[in-house]
């Protein structure tokens, strides 16, 4: 999957994470505001970037602003992100699903 | 073919797709059933993101007993075919088909709820359907939409879009449903599927809540679809059976079991022969009543 | 040196402030011997000074103790402007000592410490930017964080001694007979600064409403003030407390307070006569609505209502369903306006209200508590004090004391967001899971497991599921994931005393 824009979803509401996606060239890069960085932000960015990579995108810049999301949140706000940012959102992306 | 299994269904719980809060919490409140909406309740911009979302939640949150149902959008839409596949796939108990008019729409459905089921290797006829009639046509056409298909669960009415169909809008006393309501109700019976009253939208109304709850458990209906989970107490309140009518249900049972153990075909209380509607009547009353609390685990009334 | 609630102390620390380590929750029968104040004798005629600055002068030195009440929340103007004046005369080395410290004055504590003015703080607790300052190790010295009760004890032992006393009123007489309930800037019972107006060696009221003498009824008494200022206003009204406390809408907190119901009213203590102590947060208030209904349908009353009072308390008074308000402090303009005018409304100090060392305090009496938790642990030890990134962001307030009631309820969802509330061990331990009773969440109960009798009380309520604590814990891991552990330096920012005066935990700084 190749990212064609910088695309967003996910919302700033409580429980939820907005993760905007747009083109790299170093791997997958992951700037993360979280308050539970200390104690999630390491496994909050580790689902990040197996989504992407399962979705076969390894270069990417990822901007994700965590307001307590669980993990099923965070994979699912990742992949529509990708799909947005792929341009492909007509398709669900079985390969993650 | 789908097994659509008797049991209580008062409350289903609207929970709008798009907000993960909502979605993660669904299951606390003890709805009998949730219903997780992709359609009115997320915006055009966010179908698929709400649809990625309850997929994941679906796959990871315990949501217990209740049964899970999902709304998808309505068939002239460009988001039905892959709602169905994705909700098919992450194993949803129940598809809610919106705006239902007529029996092509249920079987359209059918047909797309079986090729996903192949698709993605889910046994089939394991998904149940249901459908929404929001419509004058839909009521008119109500009998033959409920049967339409073997993985019917039930249908439900949705009061708003019907009021505007009618050229009229919700008043307080409810006459302007009164025929859909009965029309609904009497097509599920006939069936043999589950009927679902409207919404109540106003949350300060807690008399008026009660007052409609209260008629459309006397006309009927299985339940109520909700749209907020403070409703949920109150409408078990409602169908809460009677000291009466659990001491009476558990003679039938008593009845049953004897008639089990003395090998007869005739079950008999007090001298009388005890028939079907009545035996059927008695099993509802003791799910109610387990499930309201009332009864002790031998089936006893729990006295207050 | 560890404690009973096996915590590791600082063993220098401990020795350097004299301090012993938390035992127990049984306070038995010591004697104790209590400190009085100077008095600088008047006959009264010439307290009423018009210049802040010249009293503040005439009284605060280097290294005193200077204290003030959190009445008026987050609506004060008093500390930030007797602070200025302190700050502009170059005072150093002061004891900050208030009954709390409220979000306005946070960064005028924060330019104090910056200056060496403040060197030293004890209060109830903490919040934002304070709270931030000093868990990355802004003060040098460890804060002493006291419950209201153990404040009052720590007042009248000398353990805290006021050297200066600056209370806002919104009504006083030249003499300082003033009360909380008439003015601008009301805010009902003084419970917490009575016991500075009672201890304090100097007390000056500020007031922007000078009434005639004699004032009354007089919280505090002309014979404890040495000083009344006229400053333009004490406080803002619409910051100090809200019209009226208003019930949550929020389903899942309506649906704990709905269990904590469920609790109560099967728990052999509820019966005619009962007490009962809530506290403000949206679940532990919709309590009072359910409780309510409850005695309604039983036919029972209860005798008296504890603590911190809001407006739905009230409306039970009025009702007649509770006999007595026991009132330390009001949460809202409803439950301050009661006070005036119901005289079934008592107000009662903090020695009254809390303290262990005493001929008997209300929370003694006390059937029921329910309070909150920001962690609860598996051996129901509670956090109100630190975050679960560690930095302080709570107070103790009455904690500590309200939990030596026969039934304490803790009232918390299993977890917030992406943090869980129940935890294998909580980060600062503030009550000690002995004085715990049952921890209610929104998927189900756990209950100590001292508690034998509530096991069987309340093992088979219809619709209220008993977990062990430790399912619960793991419940909520599996929910949001296992965190990964803190990261602390060996520094200790700040010691938590329990009730009686033991350290029952230390704050480390957070590393960062």
């Amino acid at each position: 999957m190749e990212i064609k824009e910088t695309a967003v979803a996910g919302t700033l509401e409580s429980s939820d994470i907005q993760i905007m996606l747009s083109k790299g060239t170093d791997g997958i890069a992951i700037d993360l505001e979280s308050d539970v960085a200390k104690q999630f932000g390491n496994q909050i960015k580790k689902v990040i970037t197996e989504t992407l990579t399962a979705m076969g995108i390894q270069n990417a810049k990822v901007k994700a602003v965590d307001k307590g999301a669980l993990d099923c949140v965070i994979k699912a706000r990742t992949i529509a992100a990708a799909q947005r940012a792929a341009k492909t959102t007509d398709e669900p992306a079985w390969e993650v699903l | 073919m789908a097994e659509i299994k008797e049991r209580l269904r008062r409350t289903m719980m609207f929970v709008p797709g798009n907000n993960p809060a909502m979605v993660k919490d669904a299951g606390i409140y003890g709805a009998d059933s949730i219903m997780f909406d992709l359609e009115d309740a997320v915006s055009m911009a966010e179908k698929d993101a709400a649809r990625d979302l309850v997929y994941e939640a679906l796959q990871t949150q315990d949501y217990g007993d209740a049964e899970l149902v999902v709304r998808v959008n309505g068939q002239d839409t460009p988001y039905y075919a892959n709602d169905v596949r994705a909700m098919v796939k992450a194993g949803i108990d129940v598809v809610r088909l919106p705006k239902a008019e007529d029996a092509e729409m249920v079987k359209k459905l059918d047909a797309d709820i079986t090729a996903a089921e192949k698709e993605f290797g889910r046994e089939e006829g394991s998904t149940m359907l249901m459908a929404a009639i929001e419509s004058a046509k839909g009521v008119i056409n109500a009998y033959q939409i409920a049967s339409a298909s073997d993985r019917m669960m039930g249908i439900a009415l949705s009061a708003e879009d019907y009021t505007t169909d009618m050229k009229t809008h919700r008043y307080p006393d409810g006459a302007e449903l009164e025929f859909a309501r009965n029309m609904v109700l009497h097509a599920a019976r006939a069936a043999g599927v589950a009927a679902f009253d409207t919404v109540f939208t106003n949350m300060n109304d807690t008399e008026g809540f009660y007052r409609e709850t209260e008629y459309i458990h006397q006309l009927g209906f299985d339940g109520k679809s909700l749209v907020n989970p403070r409703q949920i107490p109150m409408v078990n309140k409602v169908y809460e059976p009677t000291k009466k009518e659990i001491e009476n249900a558990k003679n039938v049972e008593n009845a049953i079991k004897e008639a089990k153990l003395k090998g007869s075909g005739v079950i008999s209380m007090n001298g009388q022969m005890v028939d079907r509607p009545v035996v059927l009547r008695a099993e509802r009353v003791m799910r109610l009543a387990k499930a309201s609390n009332l009864i002790d685990e031998e089936g006893n009334y729990i006295e207050k | 040196m560890k404690n009973n609630v096996n915590r590791e102390l600082p063993e220098d620390l401990m020795k350097q402030l004299d301090y012993k380590p938390f035992e127990t929750t049984e306070i038995g029968h010591p004697e104790v011997q209590r400190v009085a104040p100077k008095v600088t004798v008047t006959t009264g005629d010439d307290k009423v000074v018009e210049s802040l600055e010249d009293v503040v002068k005439k009284t605060v030195k280097d290294g005193m103790t200077i204290s003030f009440h959190h009445h008026f929340r987050n609506g004060d103007f008093v500390f930030n402007q007797v602070m200025d004046i302190i700050l502009k005369l170059g005072i150093k080395d002061l004891t900050l000592a208030p009954s709390s410290l409220t979000g306005v004055m946070n960064d005028k504590v924060i330019e104090a410490i910056k200056a060496g003015t403040i060197t030293n703080i004890t209060s109830s607790g903490m919040r934002g930017s304070l709270g931030d300052f000093v868990s990355h190790g802004g003060l040098k010295n460890p804060v002493i964080f006291r419950s209201h009760g153990n404040r009052a004890r720590s007042i009248e032992n000398g353990n805290i001694k006021i050297d200066v006393a600056f209370l806002g009123v919104p009504n006083s007489d030249a003499l300082g007979n003033a009360n909380g309930m008439n003015g601008d800037a009301v805010f009902g019972s003084l419970g917490y600064a009575l016991m500075d107006a009672q201890y304090a060696d100097k007390v000056v009221l500020l007031t922007d409403n000078i009434v005639d003498y004699p004032n009354t009824p007089a919280s505090i008494k002309q014979t404890q003030v040495d000083y009344v200022v006229k400053v333009d206003k004490v406080g803002d009204p619409d910051k100090i407390g809200s019209g009226a406390t208003r019930f949550t809408k929020d389903p899942k907190e309506l649906k704990i307070a709905s269990m904590v119901n469920d609790v109560i009213v099967n728990s052999p203590y509820f019966k005619d006569g009962f007490s009962f102590q809530t506290g403000s947060g949206g679940a532990a208030l919709a309590v009072t609505r359910f409780l309510r209904q409850s005695m309604i349908d039983a036919g029972i009353t209860a005798s008296f209502a504890l603590g911190g009072i809001t407006s739905p308390t009230v409306k039970l008074l009025e009702e007649g369903l509770v006999k007595k308000v026991m009132d330390v402090q009001d949460f809202d303009k409803g439950a301050a306006a009661s006070m005036k005018n119901n005289q079934n409304q008592q107000e009662i100090d903090a020695s009254w209200y809390a303290d262990p060392d005493n001929k008997g305090a209300m929370v003694d009496q006390l059937d029921v508590a329910i309070l909150s938790a920001l962690e609860i642990d598996t051996n129901f030890n509670v956090n109100v004090m630190t975050g679960s990134d560690g930095v302080i962001r709570g107070a103790i307030g009455g904690h500590q004391d309200a939990a030596t009631s026969k039934l304490t309820i803790i009232s918390a969802p299993l977890v917030r967001g992406r943090i869980a509330t129940v935890v294998p061990d909580v980060t600062t331990v503030v009550t000690p899971g002995e004085s715990v009773d049952v921890l209610v969440t929104e998927y189900g109960i756990a209950i100590n497991p001292r508690r034998k009798d509530l096991q069987e009380a309340l093992s088979n309520v219809p619709g209220l599921p008993v977990y062990d604590i430790h399912d619960l814990q793991k419940l909520a891991e599996s929910k949001v994931g296992k965190p990964e552990p803190l990261q602390f330096t060996d520094r200790t920012v700040a010691l938590v005393e329990y009730r009686d005066g033991t350290i029952i935990d230390t704050i480390k700084q957070v590393k960062d």
